[in-house]
This record gives structure tokens, sequence and C-alpha cells, in this order.
């Protein structure tokens, strides 16, 4: 049987009773704060689909407008530009930060890039075309800050779903394991206490019964003795024994040896 | 589990490519470019001689990189080694797919973009249910 099995293997006292009642309670609250952290994540979690898709979509358009701006810095100062830029990588200017936003108990991290130090490709296309490389230089940065933003939103989408699987099966699991099986603990520990309870009663009943036949045993017996005793007095009384005149009437009506009839 | 990786709060990380020679000029040209003592590079640029085998190993390094906080690829790139992308399921760093000049943007195959869109059918179902 199913509900024989899933309860917890407890003795049936009162004492038991109340400690599994207590972490039913403790079950229930456990489960509602769950199912809240759940739901708040969920909200979270909807927010930044929104926003990934509305950023996915812009990046398109950011990196076309980027790719033209270098096409046009590269129409500007000749083919040989990307050689100087290959060739002037040091360290790297522009560089990502990342921190923690905490969101009902779990940390999404946030990045944000910023420039570090001053960068190396300020001279570059100082003969031909500077501008168009500025410009292509701040179209790309503009491209990075985009992607960046996504790539935060991409990381807590993926923290978030992963957050929010482990929350639900916790929900579950606290709902369909844990308070069924204290319930039907709870229900069975009451049943054998009321088993308990009946089998007390009809034992006190049990020996109450047999108490009071005793009783009446005892009355009727003594009520016998005293007749008895009462009806010697008379024959005493009487100059007769009772006993006696009982022996003669047997006496009589056993076999006499005298009598010869 | 993925959610149980420990978040750094770095002060500062770098982001990496995975690019055609365009868009990683470019980027460069923004200032993400790093190249360390060793002279090891944080983009790999692909072109027609570039096998998959260093797209792989370009891919696995930079996810695996200390330092890195984004990897930026482009999806022409990353559909060459899909079952990388795909099976990665790390927060830190993240992956990005990027559209590159000659190949428009197809946000049905980004891996990111496809579990967001399934996930968002699946949500307006389950919310209309509710």
């Amino acid at each position: 049987m199913s509900s024989q099995e899933q309860r917890l293997n407890v003795v049936p006292t009162v004492t038991v009773l109340a400690v599994v009642k207590a972490r039913l309670v403790g079950a229930t609250r456990g489960h509602a704060l769950l199912k809240k952290k759940s739901d708040a994540l969920t909200v979270q979690f909807r927010q930044i689909l929104k926003k990934i898709v509305s950023t996915k979509e812009s990046m398109g358009e950011i990196m076309k407008a980027s790719s033209f701006a270098l096409t046009e810095a590269k129409y500007v100062a000749g083919e040989n530009i990307k050689h100087s830029i290959l060739e002037n990588v040091q360290t790297a200017s522009l560089k990502v930060r990342s921190r923690q936003e905490n969101v009902a108990g779990v940390k999404l991290p946030k990045f944000e890039y910023f420039t570090e130090g001053e960068t190396k490709n300020d001279l570059t296309g100082l003969a031909r075309g500077g501008q168009q490389v500025q410009a292509c230089r701040v179209a790309y940065v503009k491209a990075i800050e985009v992607l960046v933003e996504l790539a935060s939103l991409q990381t807590s989408f993926l923290t978030l779903d992963e957050a929010i699987k482990t929350t639900n099966r916790r929900v579950n699991a606290l709902e369909n394991v844990v308070k069924p099986k204290l319930e039907n603990t709870i229900t069975y520990i009451k049943g054998e206490l009321d088993e308990l309870e009946r089998e007390d009663f009809f034992r006190l009943k049990k020996i109450q019964g047999y108490k009071k036949r005793e009783i009446e045993r005892q009355l009727a017996e003594a009520k016998v003795f005293a007749e008895e005793k009462f009806a010697e007095k008379v024959s005493l009384q009487k100059g007769i024994s009772l006993n006696s005149a009982h022996n003669l009437l047997s006496a009589a009506s056993g076999k006499d040896e005298d009598i010869i009839f | 589990m993925a959610n149980k990786t420990q978040i750094r709060t770095s002060n500062s990380a770098l982001i990496a490519m995975i690019a055609d020679e365009d868009t990683v000029v470019g980027f460069l040209l923004a200032g993400v470019g790093n190249v360390d003592l060793r002279r090891k590079t944080n983009y790999l640029i692909v072109d027609s001689k570039t096998t998959v085998k260093q797209i792989e190993d370009a891919f696995k390094e930079f996810t695996t990189r200390e330092d890195i906080a984004i990897v930026m690829i482009s999806q022409y790139v990353a559909n060459m080694i899909r079952f990388l992308v795909d099976s990665y399921n790390k927060p830190v760093p993240a992956i990005l797919e990027i559209p590159s000049k000659d190949h428009p943007y197809d946000p049905a195959q980004d891996s990111i973009l496809s579990r967001v869109k399934h996930l968002f059918s699946a949500e307006s179902v389950a919310s209309g249910r509710r």
C-alpha cells in the first residue's frame, strides 16, 4: 500500500506526534517561502527575457553600423590600416568589470566596461583618414557597450534559469513528498493512539464488569449464609438440630438393618 | 552544478574574440586586444586557412581562462563548433554570438536565443494555463 510506504518510520507516541507536527509546520512555512522566492525569480526572469530579445535585435543594427564605419575607415585610410592596428595590440585598454546583484538570494553577475589607460590607436591613421578611424573606433566602443550589456543579461539568464529550476524542484519536493509523508505520519500516529485509548477503555470496562459480578456473588453468598444461620438458630430453639432432623429423615429413607420388611 | 560556480568580482577582465579579420580589427581599434607576456592573444582571427581544430582549441582556452569575462564569437564560426557552444553552460565567461560582415545574423541559430524563444513560448503557454 502506497500510504503505508509514504510515512516516516516512527514510534506512535504523543511526543513523536508533537515533533512531527512541528516539522509539518516548518515544511509548510518553507514551502510558502520557497514559492515566494520562485515567483520573485520568475518575475525577474521574464524581464530579462524581454530585454535579451530586444537587445539581441538591436545588436544586429549596431554591428552593421560599426562594420560600415570600418569599411569607411578602410576606404579612406587604405587596406593597410588593419596591419598597423594588429601590430599595435599590447594591453587591453577597454576592459570589463563584474559585480554582483542580489535577487532573492541569487547572485547575478553584472558586467560593465571601462577604459583603462590611453588607447594605443590614437595616432592610427594620422596620415590619412584619421577622423574616419576615430569614428570607427567610437562605433565599435558603442557596439561593445551593447554587447557587454547583452553578456550580463545572458549570464543572468543562465544563472536565473538554473536557480529557478532548483527552487521549483525544492518546492515540488516539499509539496509532493515531504508534506504528504508528514501528514500520513500524523494520521498514522493519531490512529494508533486512538486504538490504544480504545483498548484501555475496553480493558477498564472489563475490569469493572468483573468487579461487579464478584460483588454480586459475594452478596448472594452472604445472604445464603445468613439464611442458614437463621434457620440453625430457630431449630436450636426448638430443641432439635436441623441437621439431625435432616439426618433422621435421610436415615429413614435409607436402608435400616433392624427393619425386616 | 552550474550555479555553484563562484562569480568572481575581479576588478578587470578581458573580452575575448573569435571572429573574422574585419570584426577583430574593429574591436581591436576600440581597444579590447590584449597580448600577454607569452605573446598569447585574447583573440583569434578566423580566415579560410583556419582549421576547426584551431577554433575549438581557442574556444576551450578562452572559456577556461580566468581573466576572460566575455567571449564573442562570430555566428558562422560558432556554427562550425556548434556542438561545443551548445554544450557550454557556465554563466562566466558569457558566450556572445555576434553577426559578422559577410554573414547576416540569424537569430534562429543562436543557442541562447533559441532557448529564450523556447522558454518564451513555454512561459506564455504556462501563464495562459494558470
